[in-house]
């Protein structure tokens, strides 16, 4: 019996990557800074620069959902310096003391961040000692102009027969309540049992009409031509526009919720220093701008806006909506433990149906 | 002749959703448009960018490095400690196999969050050791289930007259029982290593800054949608896993090649 070769082999195999897989490590030699953001929402050449100009060695970790974020960071078991969560997320950060106030007189670049994000920032952050703000957006109704041929501007055309089978809806109970509870002029926070069974009615009245309850795939169907109309981020707005010309985007006259992410310092970062400095080069105005192009979501660097060179971008209104002009603008909030029990309830009632 | 054809077409319809996403994603690869829903004509690009990617050449370094060190460890391990179990008596035979069932059943979020809070409590710093040691634990039952049944046909007599016959124990083990659970050893290995290669879970609550593994990787794409280098990285490992098969299955077994010599 010939056995030996196969064991040979695999331990080459095993000791030739042991070799290659080990041999990063060594922090820089101005020490460094660990990064914890959501995949895909940096451009990897921003942290190299970073690197070269500063002397501090990122190290870079990525999340998916800000569900799965918190707990690690709860935890404890790796000490992170820069998080990116999103709004509800940061408050819950602050409200279970996790996160430590920012020095601004680090972070000399803040000033490229227009007012107007750190107002709306206040919601979650009501001082802004917190948060300085990375990308944000919107949520709106995305349209095909050859499917659909009356005006858009309000949330009830979710609800107009005539698209029936042709609308998408997002499978998500924060964003789906938000319509509901847009179109009825509540709060998209409210917590009042009253109006959030009227937003579950219609949500219900609505099933027959929905082709399906998409998350992602909005955007390809869209693209596709297989939906005449669809609730979307903004950000994926753009991207579907320039693959299909015939979609146009939407905020409704009622009101919708910006989405804030935004850089915040856990309270047991071992690098409080360098996280201010990442911080601050995030702000920097061609970093925002590379990070801008990569990602596609808005950036609040208004300076960073001043820069773009393709007309049509810079003054698109949906990257870049003047939001002052709406005054039904949310952000969601962190509504508790019961909060979230009473809407995943009412969502699975929805569902159900 | 309508039963081979009912025959037939059922196998075809199994194979088609068997293979059908395997498919779309192996065409994907090659779609020069990033969205699945146009056909920006044949490209190769999604490969080239793949393998300038460094993040992604880490993870899949991460992945294999991950996937062999924990499989061969829990092998020997499983190996060891499936003899000690063998020749355990059987009431404490049965607490142990059970003790030992128990991780499997055991939902993977709760292994991964207590090896979290267990290796937190430890003091270990968080990365490739912690998701070693991780993927080591729960690849162990696996390797034990798979070489258990093969010690229990195992005729303990031959051993024995092996070290009648002046064999050491050592000797007697290499010559007499290692050959005979030979078969199971290999399936648990590579079971281990499966298991460990699309481990999820475990891996993301064990895991440190920085370090990632493929499907740690592949799963922080969600929010912005899976990269199309993704499909063409997933249409690599499925073409070799393919080409592996049919090597293994084409070469020529040990009682082939002695019948031949016979002839």
């Amino acid at each position: 019996m010939k056995k030996t070769p196969i064991y040979v082999l695999l331990l080459t195999a095993f000791f030739a990557l042991a070799l290659t897989g080990c041999g990063k490590g060594a922090s820089g030699e101005n020490g460094e800074v660990i990064v914890y953001n959501w995949g895909e929402y940096i451009d990897p050449d921003t942290i190299t620069m970073f690197e070269e100009e500063t002397g501090i060695k990122v190290v870079y970790d990525e999340y998916e959902t800000n569900e799965i974020m918190y707990p690690k960071v709860e935890a404890g078991a790796t000490a992170y310096d820069v998080l990116c969560p999103s709004d509800y997320m940061i408050q819950k950060l602050i409200e279970n003391d996790l996160l430590q106030e920012i020095n601004f007189d680090n972070i000399p670049n803040v000033k490229n961040i227009g007012q107007q994000y750190f107002d709306q920032s206040q919601e979650f952050d009501p001082e802004n000692k917190y948060s300085v703000p990375y990308c944000f957006g919107t949520v709106g109704i995305l349209y095909n102009k050859t499917m659909v041929d009356d005006p858009v501007d309000s949330w009830s055309i979710l609800w107009d027969e005539k698209y029936a089978d042709n609308i998408l809806m997002q499978d998500s109970v924060r964003d789906a309540f938000m319509v509901a509870l847009k179109l009825k002029g509540y709060s998209m926070n409210t917590l009042d049992e009253g109006e959030l069974n009227e937003a579950k009615q219609i949500l219900i009245d609505q099933k027959p009409l929905v082709q399906a309850y998409v998350i992602d795939q909005v955007r390809d169907k869209m693209i596709g031509n297989e939906a005449a109309i669809g609730v979307i981020y903004s950000g994926e707005a753009i991207f579907t526009q320039r693959e299909n010309a015939d979609l146009e985007y939407v905020i409704p006259k009622e009101g919708t919720n910006v989405w804030i992410d935004s850089w915040v310092i856990p309270k047991n970062a071992p690098n409080k220093e360098n996280a201010e400095k990442f911080i601050d080069f995030m702000c920097r105005e061609d970093v925002a701008l590379k990070n801008f192009e990569y990602i596609t979501y808005s950036t609040p660097n208004d300076a960073a806006r001043a820069l773009i060179e393709d007309e049509d971008i810079k003054n698109s209104r949906i990257a870049f909506p003047d939001l002052s002009q709406y005054n039904n603008l949310e952000t969601f909030h962190y509504l508790g433990a019961d909060g979230d029990a009473l809407y995943n309830e009412l969502w699975k009632e929805v569902k159900a149906e | 002749m309508i039963k081979t054809t009912l025959q037939r077409i059922y196998v075809t319809l199994i194979f088609i959703f068997l293979y059908a996403p395997i498919v779309t994603l192996i065409v994907l690869s090659f779609n020069a448009s990033k969205t699945r829903a146009k056909w920006g004509g044949f490209t190769t690009k999604w490969y080239t960018s793949l393998f300038r990617n460094e993040a992604i050449m880490n993870a899949l370094a991460n992945t294999l490095l991950i996937a062999f060190a924990a499989s061969i460890v829990s092998t020997l391990i499983g190996t060891i400690a499936c003899i000690a179990i063998m020749n355990l008596k059987k009431r404490s035979r049965a607490i142990v196999m059970g003790i030992t069932n128990i991780p499997m059943l055991n939902a993977e979020i709760v292994t991964g969050i207590s090896l979290m809070l267990l290796f937190i409590s430890m003091g270990l710093k968080f990365g490739l050791g912690t998701i070693l040691l991780a993927h080591i634990t729960f690849c162990i039952p696996y390797v034990i289930l798979s070489i258990m049944p093969r010690m229990k046909q195992l005729n303990p007599y031959t051993y024995e007259a092996a070290l009648d016959l002046g064999a050491s124990p050592v000797y007697g083990f290499y010559k007499v029982v290692l050959p005979e659970i030979m078969p199971g050893i290999l399936s648990g290995f590579l079971m281990a290593f499966t298991m460990s290669l699309d481990d999820f879970i475990i891996t993301h609550f064990t895991k440190g800054a920085g370090v990632d593994t493929l499907s740690t990787k592949i799963y922080t794409e969600v929010k912005k949608g899976i990269k199309p280098e993704m499909y063409a990285l997933s249409t690599i490992i499925f073409v070799t896993v393919l080409v592996l098969l049919i090597l293994v299955n084409k070469a020529p077994t040990d009682k082939q090649i002695s019948k031949k010599k016979v002839k």
